[in-house]
């Protein structure tokens, strides 16, 4: 659907044929049916608007809205019929909204232009007729000849034509699109690959065939056919030949290659879905509220209509003598009029529809996102980055995430692996300043360490540095074609090396190998090459046993320099340690335990001696069951199980995967504040699930589920079975699910119920060997569930990207996978801790604000349009207004709309600290519950209240219309004049413009310089207006019903009286209400406002993890909470212990809370009592 | 050197207000501020409520239906207008002094004033004395326009429908009428005297009338409508304007008259008066009354019970609900909780 409208748009070139020919250099054939293909340029478009098309473009979008539309109509209606209120009343405030609002998209649309023009800006060199040329990435054709220099990345899709390698091979990483970190060889034709200049690649004669552009970024199908010496070779393209945008070159120096999918068109770009408008559950309400209102508006004009002719019927209320008609009206149909009556009614009563409602949220959504960029608790010091607001559309949606969805590599972890500690033979090692030091040892002498390195040690690093598949690149690539890569690999220029790798471990580990003097130097074929301590050998690489998930670990078989077969083998204990026969097997598993509970990734290393008969026996093994046609699998388990025993153990590594600051704090918080966190990762089980665990995110208390390596969906179903079963068994634990991107699909094929049934009662959630489009998917299964969560996805790379958009909310990290994730997310943050206060206080304030601000909005105008429909009861129906048209004009647009704004811009109903350190508090304003259907009536029924008792104090004190005009002046005495309607609407006005900013400044808590400035401003201009609007012949009107009205009013001390005892009536009972709940019943929120703002002692102890366990302690026991913040940490932690160990009695039941119980610091009484 | 100035360009600044740290005071509604509060103003409020309650019942009021619409009264005789002109007298005695000033009001019912197509049916330019409107009144004040072409002057169903009805009031002393004097100034808003209606700048007044017709429900023009004092003539004659300044509700009051003068200085003293009505009004077509009040005023204005009654009930309410609070609060107290 979106294609055709696209197409028709002129965006999408109609796409005629399931192929694209790409003609190399765009050198079309002089002869024969050569038909024009249009593609899309090189642009890059997030905008959604140019020059030529805002203006009716983004009418078009405004009056889509329903209540823009409503008030069109409404406009429109008046300009047509003879209506009680003239055009200018509805017509001011739509115009006065429609502009602001343009206004804001139009400043929002031109920062995504700055940006796309960014990208679409960006240099590029094209080789054009003979040379290079450069020009803007926008400029590129499909059939350009691109040439991409080392570490840049591709600006559209190329197929590879040559590199600068003999072999025409080059190196890739598409961390930005996939995540993956490893270096990724792409090839080019031979026929091609040797066009390594820029006149060269002029005489090729090429074309390239390919099926038409699809998002999925690992196929691609494709032939070239080259014409050399009038010869067409024709060679197939695969995923191989093609780089793709936004991956970057790597290890090479340059590369040529001929675009063939550029734009809106690359693989990214299809990968990112058109940016849907997101709405919040915030906007959902508030229009559900509007067609209730819409409701009540229609009843009130259909009620009014049928009341008005059911009067009419009777002659003497129809036309009496005072009131004749005119010839027209007596004329005209009665079909016709009754239209036209309730068409009136309608303009009457239109303004109960709050027609600034949309303006004032979008004024206070776009003002109010500048606090998140300005807040310094969101500023990365390292980094200079601050956060940034893509869309202010969604602030008020960060208070209700109940599901979080995060990618790991570069989002919880900093995307940097460090070797830490060791175990060889039984001691434990420590890496310090690139020695080794044995436990216990606090100072090594400085130059003996090496000395020192014993037998097994030195084997241990060998091991390390030969049993792995990383993969080496040079900064300078000149050197690889200087022939002697191994000339920089010594310690000094070891800087211009760089390993990648596709396990960031195994780099880690080879890094660390090397800094300790055991450096892998290169892989030469079937030779490896190390350094030891500045030793050169050479091992030759015999055998690989390739890594696989069953058997958990990896070997490699080598002959030594001295010719000796050795095999070194790596993996995760529990597939090494039984399989040893000698070592230090006791100690090592110690320590490996050890080193997990540290939260570091642990393998362990170990080799086997083979004497040469053995050898051939394992070679030959090896060969038969690679060769093998039937159970080829089964075979070569069977063989590596034979292989990989007797091992003798060598010790074991462990590498820390650096966790971002405070990761573990944050998911900590998320779930104190009732949010599930789901981590979503690329990455391989293991290395997921011990990130999950270092993180926090799963415990080692927890019971671990698998769904694993599904392969049929039967199998799959029987296992969700299984694990729902046990779930149900044992649910005093608390279980983590691990699931596997093959197997979720197949979960969410057949399956999804039960899956979801699984994943709920689960307080974990890893998902790994995800697809990007599977984020995405998992994102959208959650968020259609029955109960709609508000979901929250945060991811760094490109990869996430889908999911980002997927979400309701999406947060882009700073980090180093590209701006591709940032740029597509609504939110951008520099690190993931900081998801906790944008979620804990922005959101929480964001929330309040606004649902304060909807509710408000929907009760001023029922107090501002009510009077009006009870006064035609006294009135004969005739739509005969109760207040003025400027009155009824300004209401909305001047008098009630600036506190309004500036509460909802600046509340805190609980301080930021507190907000912080207290996230159960979270859970006061989850599933939209300031929204609720009750708290809407409450308002709503409040506002019908005030209004009854406007118009009918108002009606009952004015009595037959002199009583209140007291003595005309005050001081005057002897008057008794007449009060006329419009002083009575007047009144009515004067105290409902009162009383509703003293209703918003009984709601605001937080009461600043601008809040008193604005309230008070507020009531005193409409004095002021009223005296000024009032006292003047105004000459461009033609009645001046409202002169001196106001003055009247105010002369008559009575009148004084009325305004003061109706506005008291109206607030008293509130007030009484508020203060019998506060104290009955009152909410954690307002538990928690009574506490002093927390010093800066709570400041510094926010910094550490005990100070969480605090505020929830805190929940429970306010009392102790000061001298808690004031210090004494250590021992109220320890509290805090005692207190969660003596009371895990909880009940089945409060299902709600089950997530709290997956840590073990935190009181289970808390979360329920919180 | 340059890194450093970008760093701090990125940095937000820390001030108050984007930190969202601006002082700010913090009320919060609990029982410890509120019930005090509650109980000042509920004494307040009962105070001021028995201040009004009082002046209130000291204002005495005398009403008086002269409809006629049953056969008993002594105008039943005019109700059906057979007869132009037709008067009738309506006998009455006061038992006690009503204390002075006294006002005289006319009061009509079930009369809608405050229709909107009967409210806009004026012309504010032609009241203000602006003779290009005489020629061509505003369209709003049809069917009250033209009159075969002839334009109305004033126009439109307000000024159309004036209250014509008039009285005079008579005190009797042993047999004889001796008439009450009866002050019409100052009876309409000083405003709409002096600035919002004017006559036309034309002397004598009749000549601005040229070409024009008066409201057809009128016996007289309206440079006619008192000849014997020009400050009361025309469209500033305060009968016209207190009709033109349309009631809000359809049971109203207007004032007609004030009586201040001479040996009514300090009101109306006890005694028999008989009131001579000139009935002209049409009421019975819409079943509408007529009747006349005589009262006297306070500081605070007409009679009304209702405004001290108010503040009575809500500022006892607001004790009462003061002792609620209180019982809650003893019973709930909060924040000292453990």
């Amino acid at each position: 659907m979106l294609r055709w409208i696209r197409q028709q748009l002129g965006f999408d070139p109609p796409h005629q044929s399931d192929t694209r020919t790409v003609y190399v250099a765009n050198r079309f054939p002089q002869h024969g049916h050569y038909i024009p293909q249009r593609f899309a340029d090189n642009r890059i478009i997030s905008s959604k608007y140019t020059v030529w098309n805002f203006v009716p473009k983004n009418l078009f979008e405004q009056f889509r809205r329903i209540a823009n539309f409503y008030f069109l109509i409404i406009f429109l209606v008046q300009l047509m019929i003879d209506t009680p209120t003239s055009p200018v009343t509805s017509g001011l405030p739509l115009f006065f909204v429609i502009t602001v609002t343009a206004i804001k998209q139009g400043y929002e649309d031109w920062l995504r232009h700055k940006a796309d023009n960014e990208v679409n800006g960006a240099p590029v060199f094209v080789v054009r007729s003979g040379c290079l040329v450069q020009t803007r990435s926008k400029n590129i054709r499909v059939g350009d000849i691109v040439r991409v220099a080392k570490d840049e990345t591709f600006p559209a899709d190329l197929a590879l034509l040559s590199s600068d390698r003999v072999d025409g091979t080059c190196h890739i990483t598409t961390a930005s699109l996939d995540g993956e970190t490893n270096l990724k060889t792409h090839f080019s034709v031979p026929e091609t690959s040797v066009c390594q200049s820029v006149s060269q690649l002029e005489a090729l004669q090429a074309v390239v065939e390919c099926h038409q552009p699809e998002a999925d970024l690992y196929r691609f199908v494709g032939r070239i056919t080259v014409t050399q010496h009038g010869e067409e070779i024709v060679r197939p393209l695969g995923p191989e030949n093609l780089l793709l945008r936004g991956a970057r070159l790597k290890n090479t120096k340059e590369i040529f290659g001929v675009a063939v999918y550029t734009g809106m068109e690359s693989k990214m770009a299809l990968n990112y879905k058109c940016k849907s408008q997101k709405r919040s559950a915030v906007e959902k309400s508030m229009n559900t509220f509007l067609l209730i209102y819409l409701g009540i508006l229609l009843s009130e004009a259909v009620l009014s209509t049928i009341l008005k002719y059911a009067w009419q019927a009777e002659d003497k209320w129809d036309e009496p003598f005072y009131n004749q008609k005119t010839e027209q009206e007596k004329n005209s149909s009665s079909i016709l009029k009754f239209i036209s009556d309730f068409l009136a009614f309608l303009v009457l009563y239109n303004f109960i529809i709050p027609i600034s409602l949309y303006v004032t949220v979008e004024m206070q959504k776009f003002l109010g996102s500048f606090f998140i960029g300005w807040d310094l608790d969101l500023y990365h010091e390292e980094s200079d980055q601050k956060a940034q607001v893509n869309t202010s559309d969604l602030n008020e949606e960060l208070g209700q995430v109940e599901y979080v969805f995060t990618d790991k590599t570069g989002t919880l972890t900093e995307n940097e692996m460090r070797f830490q500690e060791c175990s060889i033979n039984g001691v434990k090692y420590r890496e310090v300043n690139g020695k080794l030091v044995p436990e216990g040892l606090t100072e090594d002498s400085p130059d003996g360490s090496t000395a020192h390195l014993m037998g097994e040690e030195v084997l241990f690093l060998q091991a390390v540095s030969l049993c792995h598949t990383v993969q080496i690149s040079y900064d300078q690539a000149d050197c690889l074609v200087g022939g002697d890569p191994f000339s920089h690999a010594n310690g000094f220029s070891s800087s211009s090396m760089e390993y990648y790798a596709s396990s960031p471990d195994e780099k880690a580990l080879v890094e660390a190998a090397k800094r300790i003097g055991v450096a892998f130097t290169g892989r030469n074929g079937e030779t490896m090459e190390i350094k030891t301590f500045g030793k050169c050998e050479k091992y030759k690489l015999l055998h690989v046993l390739e890594f696989d998930p069953n058997r958990r670990r990896m070997s490699v078989i080598l002959q030594t320099p001295s010719g000796g077969k050795l095999l070194f083998t790596k993996g995760a204990e529990s597939a090494i340690l039984p399989f040893s026969s000698s070592g230090e097997i006791e100690k090592t598993r110690l320590h490996v335990d050890e080193f997990a509970l540290k939260g570091m990734r642990t393998l362990v290393v170990a080799c086997r001696h083979f004497s040469p008969e053995e050898y051939i026996d394992v070679d030959k093994r090896l060969t038969a069951a690679r060769t093998a046609l039937q159970q080829r699998e089964e075979r070569l388990q069977e063989a590596f199980s034979h292989i990989e025993r007797d091992l003798q153990l060598l010790g074991a590594t462990a590498v820390e995967d650096k966790l971002q600051d405070k990761v573990q704090e944050t998911i900590e918080a998320l779930r104190l504040a009732g949010i599930k966190v789901w981590v979503l990762t690329g990455d391989k089980h293991e290395t997921a699930v011990s990130v999950s665990l270092s993180c926090g995110h799963f415990h080692r208390t927890m019971n671990i589920l698998e769904l694993l390596q599904q392969r049929s969906d039967n199998e799959c179903a029987e296992q969700l079975r299984r694990l729902a079963r046990r779930i149900k068994d044992d649910h005093v634990i608390q279980h983590g699910l691990v699931v596997d991107g093959a197997s979720l699909s197949l979960a969410l094929r057949e399956h999804e119920k039960l899956f979801m049934e699984v994943c709920k009662n689960c307080s974990a959630v890893l998902c790994c060997r995800m697809a990007p489009l599977q984020k995405a998917k998992v994102v959208r299964l959650l968020k259609t569930s029955p109960e709609k969560p508000i979901t929250l996805a945060v991811g760094d790379g490109a990869n996430d990207v889908g999911m980002i958009q997927e979400a309701h909310v999406g947060i882009g990290i700073m980090g180093k996978e590209g701006r591709q994730a940032v740029r597509n997310s609504d939110y951008a943050i520099a690190r993931f801790k900081f998801l906790a206060k944008l979620l804990l206080v922005h959101g929480h304030f964001y929330y309040i604000r606004i649902a304060t601000l909807v509710q408000y909005f929907f009760y001023k105008n029922v107090c501002f349009i009510t009077p009006q429909f009870l006064y035609q009861f006294f009135c004969l129906f005739s739509q005969q207004t109760l207040y003025d048209s400027v009155y009824l004009t300004l209401y909305n647009i001047c008098f009630t709309s600036l506190p309004i704004l500036v509460y909802s811009l600046f509340e805190q109903l609980v301080h930021p600290h507190v907000l912080q350190s207290k996230p159960g508090l979270y859970r006061d304003i989850s599933r939209n519950s300031l929204l609720s259907f009750r708290t809407f009536l409450y308002w709503t029924l409040l506002g019908f209240c005030h209004a009854f008792v406007f118009f009918f104090g108002s009606y009952i004190l004015m009595g037959e219309d002199t009583t209140l005009m007291g003595n005309g002046q005050i001081l005057r005495a002897n008057r008794q004049l007449m009060f006329g309607n419009w002083t009575f609407g007047t009144l009515v006005f004067t105290v409902m413009v009162v009383t509703v900013t003293l209703k918003l400044a009984l709601e605001t808590h937080f009461w600043t310089w601008m809040n008193h400035f604005v309230t008070w401003g507020s009531i005193a201009f409409y004095f002021i207006f009223s005296l000024f609007y009032g006292g003047i012949i105004w000459p461009f009107l033609h009645t001046q019903d409202m002169y001196f009205v106001f003055v009247q009013l105010l002369s008559s001390g009575s009148a004084w009286f009325a305004i003061i005892i109706m506005v008291i009536t109206c607030l008293f009972p509130d007030v009484v209400k508020k203060v019998i709940y506060r104290h009955m019943l009152p909410t954690s929120t307002q538990k928690s406002q009574s506490l002093p703002a927390p010093q800066t002692q709570a400041l510094s102890c926010m910094e550490s993890l005990c100070c969480y366990q605090h505020g929830q302690s805190g929940c429970s026991r306010l009392a102790g909470l000061l001298e808690q913040m004031s210090g004494r940490c250590t021992a109220s932690v320890n509290n805090c212990h005692a207190s969660s160990r003596n009371n895990r009695s909880w009940s089945d039941t409060e299902t709600f809370y089950s997530n709290d119980r997956s840590i073990l610091t935190l009181s289970p009484i808390e979360s329920t009592h919180c | 050197m340059v890194k450093e100035e970008e760093d701090s360009s990125n940095r937000p600044d820390n001030t108050a207000f984007t930190q969202q740290r601006l002082p700010a005071w913090q009320p919060i509604l609990s029982a410890g501020i509120v019930i005090p509060g509650f109980v000042l103003i509920g004494l307040a409020f009962i105070g001021i409520g028995v201040g009004l309650f009082l002046t209130s019942r000291d204002i005495q009021v005398l009403e008086m239906d002269y409809t006629g619409a049953d056969g008993s009264s002594p105008c039943s005789v005019c109700y059906n207008l057979a007869d132009k002109n037709c008067v009738c007298t309506m006998s009455f005695s006061i038992d006690s002094l009503i204390k002075g000033p006294v006002f005289f009001y006319y009061g009509l019912t079930n009369y809608f004033q405050n229709q909107r197509r009967y409210g806009v049916s004026r012309d504010d330019k032609q009241l203000y004395g602006d003779t290009s409107n005489f020629a061509s009144p505003n369209s709003e004040c049809a069917p009250y326009q033209y009159i075969s072409n002839v334009p109305i002057v004033p126009c439109g169903s307000v000024a159309n429908s004036m209250f014509n009805d008039t009285f005079e009031l008579f005190k009797n002393v042993n047999g004889q009428s001796l008439p009450v004097p009866l002050d019409g100034k100052g009876i309409a808003w000083w405003t709409d005297y002096n600035v919002k209606f004017q006559n036309p700048n034309v002397t004598p007044l009749i000549n601005a009338f040229n070409g024009t017709v008066r409201p057809p429900f009128w016996s007289k023009n309206v440079y006619e409508l008192d000849t014997t004092d020009a400050s009361n003539n025309g469209f500033i004659n305060q009968d016209f304007l207190v009709w033109m300044r349309r009631a809000a509700l359809p049971d109203f009051r207007k004032l007609y008259r004030r009586i201040t003068d001479g040996d009514y200085s300090a009101g109306l003293p006890a005694g028999n008066y008989s009131l001579k009505i000139h009935y002209n009004y049409p009421v019975n077509g819409f079943g509408g009354k007529k009747k006349v009040v005589f009262s006297n005023v306070s500081w605070m204005g007409g009679k009304n019970e209702f405004l001290g009654i108010a503040y009575l009930v809500i500022g006892s309410l607001c004790v009462v609900m003061s002792v609620v609070m209180l019982i809650v609060y003893a019973k709930f107290k909060f924040p000292e909780d453990n």
